[in-house]
């Protein structure tokens, strides 16, 4: 197990390099002009100048390149135009609300995910299996943006059980605050992983060790709380892990329709602020978290299923 | 040969698009008030028979302006997703057909990628190039190829070694004929399958762009500006944001059923 780790981490290497690599020219090598963008119609000619020495856009390429490296491998992931800080700072006070979302929609997702797969499976083709898809079809349509205004029409202005927006303090404050924006994202998420599960457990349903179960007599609820379950639940580990980029990328705007204080409606803000070092920053401090939550459910994957770690 | 017979799914979403393609294509010659039409003595009026769904914070018709905002969305959506598509499609081909290091290199730029969540990309682009619909366009491009990539190498992967590309190559056919003839034709149906899912993860990407200030500006008619129009009107007004929201569901579900249904069509079997 511990060779596994140790070789996921080492693949970890070029890929942070990679990001990197591809956060620099993806944002760089665009037309587009920050020092202007962001003095807009104020800036003189020299102003324009002066600020891109500040962001030191006047340097050749791979200067610049050389430059942020050093701000990332530093640990400072540059420094913030608007607020005179360091990115990381930020990122840092940012940072808790994000997870706590990602966290919360990941475990309603789950609990979405696996009772309905597992039904959908098992009545594939009929009724129920129909009606699964049916509901989850529309709901990965609906954009999550909206669903969030709805929901707090509904579940916080006429019927107050819900904060409209913020964050609260203490554990049960918070999961109540974080309820509908995790719940939106939960939704989005699991029409596309239910989907996912729906035709591993088929899989499963059709391989010959159930069917030697079944042949050997088992009553049908044996056969899936033995066979079928577990490897269910195992394989449901890294269809979400394969979602965990959409997931990340959902909090950006359900944070900004619910007013949460996390990393996504920093990254708006930025947006708006034309705060380019914090753009770069977070942009950056996304792929790796997604990379590093990549990489958790990777190890619980190979944890809990012997056959991925001796492959 | 038996008689083929449209699947139902794939039918019944032709029809839901044949419906949306008329709603939007009279949009653009007819729509039952002015669009633009800004009338302050008619404000936050609710769905009436003369405005069936009611009016906005500056007396605008509300159904007029769902009707021509879909060409807006419906337009910027398909060209989000066919202008990668034929990029990646294209990029996984040479991949998967040539292999070695071209392919590696080609890979290790997809995986790079793939690390990136797709909203926070196409949001940090367009936040660098500035909003608007020219720069949506880059944005996606940049960021829509790899699925496609990455499906069509392993399609190309998989075909390359079957019997009938063999047979060709041993005919003398050139790589660019064996390429043309041979693969890409069976290759691109598992992504014009994913191109149809792909187009309602998109309609989302650009509306929410559109929402939150960084895609589509004011005072165009879109679907996601409305909805950021009507936000503050939720509670008084809540048709303003909950027609464009419907359409938007209506969009995706049409355009999620055909690529169910074409995975069924298309699906050899056997």
């Amino acid at each position: 197990m511990l060779t596994y780790i140790l070789k996921r981490l080492i693949q970890l290497v070029p890929v942070l390099f990679g990001i990197t690599l591809a956060c620099f020219f993806l944002l760089r090598a665009l037309p587009g002009d920050p020092a202007t963008l962001l003095l807009g119609a104020r800036g003189g000619p020299e102003e324009i100048a002066a600020m891109k020495a500040r962001l030191g856009l006047d340097l050749p390429m791979w200067r610049q390149y050389v430059l942020f490296l050093g701000d990332i491998l530093s640990g400072s992931l540059g420094r913030s135009v608007v607020y005179g800080q360091p990115v990381i700072s930020l990122v840092l006070e940012r940072l808790p609300a994000t997870l706590w979302l990602v966290a919360y929609s990941t475990a309603i997702a789950v609990v979405l995910t696996i009772p309905l797969a597992l039904w959908s499976a098992v009545k594939r083709d009929r009724a129920p299996d129909i009606l699964v898809k049916l509901v989850f079809t529309v709901l990965l349509a609906i954009p999550s943006f909206w669903l969030g205004l709805v929901l707090v029409v509904i579940l916080a202005i006429w019927v107050p059980l819900f904060p409209t927006s913020g964050y609260g303090t203490g554990l049960f404050s918070r999961l109540h605050h974080l309820t509908l924006p995790a719940f939106v994202i939960a939704l989005a998420t699991a029409s596309l992983t239910i989907r996912s599960l729906r035709s591993g457990i088929l899989n499963v349903l059709g391989s010959d060790y159930v069917t030697t179960a079944r042949a050997k007599g088992n009553a049908t609820a044996r056969t899936m709380r033995v066979h079928v379950l577990p490897n269910a639940l195992i394989s449901s580990i890294s269809v979400l892990g394969a979602h965990t980029s959409w997931v990340i990328g959902g909090t950006v705007v359900i944070e900004t329709v619910f007013a949460l204080p996390g990393l996504g409606s920093l990254f708006v803000e930025s947006i708006f602020a034309r705060d380019y070092p914090m753009i770069q920053g977070l942009t950056i401090v996304f792929a790796v978290l997604v990379v590093l939550i990549n990489l958790a459910t990777d190890i619980a994957y190979a944890l809990a299923d012997p056959r991925i770690r001796l492959d | 040969m038996s008689k083929r017979r449209l699947d139902p799914t794939l039918l019944v979403g032709l029809v839901m698009l044949l419906l949306l393609a008329l709603l939007v294509g009279l949009g653009q010659i007819w729509t039952p008030h002015d669009p633009f039409l800004v009338d302050y003595g008619n404000t936050l009026q609710p769905p009436s028979a003369r405005h069936w769904l009611g009016t906005d914070d500056l007396g605008r018709d509300v159904a007029s302006r769902v009707m021509a905002g879909g060409l807006v969305d419906l337009r910027v959506a398909l060209i989000c997703v066919m202008a990668p598509a034929l990029l990646g499609i294209a990029i996984g081909a040479l991949a998967g057909f040539v292999g070695g290091r071209v392919d590696t290199v080609i890979m290790r730029i997809t995986d790079v990628f793939w690390a990136f969540p797709f909203h926070v990309l196409v949001i940090a682009i367009v936040g660098v190039l500035g909003p608007g619909e020219a720069n949506l366009y880059i944005a996606f491009l940049l960021v829509n190829w790899i699925s496609f990539a990455r499906i069509t190498r392993g399609e190309v992967l998989v075909l390359r070694e079957l019997e009938y590309v063999q047979a060709a190559r041993s005919f003398g056919s050139s790589d660019t004929r064996i390429i043309a003839a041979h693969i890409l034709p069976n290759a691109v149906t598992p992504a014009i399958v994913y191109a149809m899912a792909d187009v309602v993860l998109t309609i989302l990407a650009v509306t929410s762009l559109s929402f939150l200030g960084l895609g589509i500006q004011p005072p165009t008619p879109e679907w996601g500006l409305m909805i950021a129009d009507g936000r503050q009107f939720m509670f008084d007004a809540w048709w303003i944001a909950t027609a464009p929201g419907l359409a938007i569901i209506y969009t995706g579900v049409t355009f999620a059923l055909i690529g169910e249904g074409l995975d069924t069509a298309l699906r050899p079997k056997g």
